[in-house]
């Protein structure tokens, strides 16, 4: 069933809640997007309503956690990254046991705007030493991967979707830490792909879409799923370049610094010389309905599909 | 648990001591922050002396009192206190800021046992101390937490975020000091951008304020006894100090925020805190 990977994350937090009593939700006067309201009205006394100041409540959430807490806090992934320094220091730097969840990710907003879109987020976490940073993209994944950052001993940066997202996964799917899965495999295995797309959140649908449609004209091309952005699983990216003419990245994210960088990066330091295209924002966002935009910035099956396929200069 | 035994006469001799030790790393550094360190050392002295439950032999006591030293360039009164206490050697205090000593520039708490925040960038330290004190109500845990701040720090928006949050959850369990020597890099902190009248404003956001001389040891000792009390509002303490308190060519000049004396001046300042 298709639901918002912020949805899947207030269901979680609220079973993981149950059994973990360090586990404390803090919110910025956004708990009704973030989804965390049902943890509210269940364990009113584990959450805390620090309004409109975000950098306060970073820091708050470190004292909690460097007490013994397992502090969750939450707001749009924009204005996290609005407070780099206090997440550098208070979450990387002091290594403190946080988990800071990032909603409405990228132009998946849709109507609200630039000024809500978090499309730096991933680039700047990255940068950040000690910092996980994760980006399920679909229910069950969202599940296993919010259930592993509770567990986690460490800042954890998890970035989730207001749009609703289709169930990517089958049944006994098991999520692993840093591990880049394959999503999506043509019937017949070709001796060499003509592309493997490497995609994360919000864009992944739409990259196995764009396989598919491939698949129908012949073209085999596999789709790889990065739902942890930092630590990066490079190893994987040096496989898919011993059997794939190219690599499409696509994300809902600007390209600089974000999942496109990562395989870039990751490619060059395997000494691979595979190309790699990459798809995703390279200027702000606007207003419109999220699959418009999604189709205008070009991450919807039809430009997958084409960067798979054409020449590259 | 340590116990406080030192006379106030003890607490004097000792705050003496731990400037001249102030002034000796910070020579020895080459570089640092003398001015601060010396106008917070007599608010840590009663604060590691008098107040503080903590361990030094067990860092990480869970029932400890919480102190984060929110104005970290000041570290060095922090270590030499802490080395007084028994943390660690004295004689790691000639090591600040060399490569490889856990007494790095700024505090750093995975680096030394004892520092519960690694601060230095301002304006973080409150909410942090917000953080613990939440905490501890949570438990029902009746350690306390102390948050020592900059004068020119509350210029960080973030430290009135968090003045606005502490009275909402009752944390009556959180005293915050601020070291109020008017000075900052590039002014006195009245011209650089005023923060009077601070005790009102305080007032305003709903904390219990309190104003002190932060050099007499027996009047900072009242007013942290005073800021024992649960009322069910958070505790300030506004500390009147001095940049460089203790050494004549260091009081009230901004020079010495930053900078460490030479050889020659570090010797005149050591012999002057000795002998007046």
């Amino acid at each position: 069933m298709a639901k918002a990977t912020r949805e899947s994350f207030g269901e979680t937090i609220l079973e993981v809640a149950a059994d973990d009593p360090r586990l404390v939700v803090l919110d910025a006067d956004l708990s009704k997007s973030t989804m965390t309201q049902a943890f509210m009205k269940k364990y009113p006394a584990r959450h805390l309503e620090l309004g409109i100041a975000e950098q306060n409540m970073i820091g708050v959430a470190a004292g909690l956690a460097l007490s013994g807490k397992v502090p969750v806090l939450t707001s749009f992934a924009c204005f996290l990254i609005g407070r780099l320094e206090n997440i550098r220091v208070s979450a990387a730097y002091n290594r403190t046991n946080m988990k800071l969840v990032g909603t409405h990710a990228g132009i998946g907003i849709g109507e609200d705007g630039t000024s809500q879109m978090g499309l730096e987020d991933v680039a700047a976490m990255r940068a950040l030493p000690n910092m996980v940073v994760l980006q399920p993209a679909d229910h069950e994944e969202t599940k296993q991967a919010v259930r592993w950052m509770i567990s986690h001993e460490g800042p954890v940066y998890i970035r989730l979707t207001r749009q609703k997202m289709a169930d990517l996964h089958g049944p006994g799917y098991e999520w692993g830490f840093n591990k880049i899965d394959v999503v999506f495999e043509p019937a017949k295995k070709p001796a060499k792909y003509q592309a493997t797309i490497v995609s994360s959140g919000g864009p992944v649908p739409h990259a196995v879409e764009a396989a598919k449609e491939l698949e129908k004209k012949g073209f085999a091309v596999r789709v790889a799923n990065a739902s942890t952005l930092s630590p990066f699983d490079g190893e994987a990216i040096a496989r898919f370049a011993k059997d794939s003419q190219r690599i499409v990245t696509v994300e809902d994210h600007n390209v600089n610094g974000g999942l496109g960088s990562a395989v870039c990066e990751a490619a060059c330091e395997h000494g691979t010389s595979l190309p790699v295209v990459r798809l995703g924002l390279r200027e702000f966002g606007e207003s419109a309905a999220p699959e418009q935009l999604y189709e205008k910035y070009g991450l919807t099956a039809p430009a997958i599909a084409e960067a798979c396929l054409k020449n590259l200069g | 648990m340590s116990t406080a035994t030192a006379s106030p006469t003890t607490l004097k001799a000792l705050a003496r001591d731990m400037r001249a030790d102030i002034i000796r790393m910070i020579s020895a550094a080459g570089n640092g922050h003398p001015g601060g360190s010396l106008s917070v050392i007599d608010l840590l002295t009663v604060l590691y002396w008098k107040f503080l439950k903590h361990d030094p032999h067990k860092p990480d006591w869970r029932d400890r009192d919480r102190l984060i030293l929110s104005k970290g360039h000041a570290c060095p009164a922090l270590y030499t206190v802490m080395a007084y206490r028994g943390y660690f050697p004295k004689e790691l205090l000639m090591t600040l800021r060399k490569l490889g000593s856990p007494l790095q520039g700024h505090p750093d708490r995975l680096r030394l046992p004892g520092i519960e925040f690694s601060s230095g960038s301002l304006g973080q330290g409150l909410s942090v101390g917000l953080g613990m004190a939440i905490s501890a109500k949570m438990d029902k845990a009746s350690w306390k937490t102390y948050v020592v701040l900059g004068d020119g720090e509350l210029q960080e928006g973030q430290c009135w975020e968090a003045f606005m949050a502490a009275p909402k959850f009752q944390l009556d369990n959180l005293v915050a000091i601020v070291d109020h020597n008017n000075g900052q890099i590039d002014g006195p902190v009245d011209q650089v951008m005023a923060i009077e009248p601070l005790a009102d404003k305080l007032r305003a956001f709903n904390w219990e304020v309190q104003s002190v001389d932060g050099h007499d040891l027996a009047a900072i000792e009242k007013a942290l006894a005073k800021a024992q009390k649960a009322g069910g509002k958070p505790h300030a303490i506004i500390a009147k100090t001095v940049k460089g308190k203790g050494v004549s060519f260091m009081e009230h000049n901004i020079a010495w925020h930053g900078n460490a004396p030479k050889k020659e001046d570090a010797d005149k300042a050591v012999k002057e805190i000795h002998h007046g």
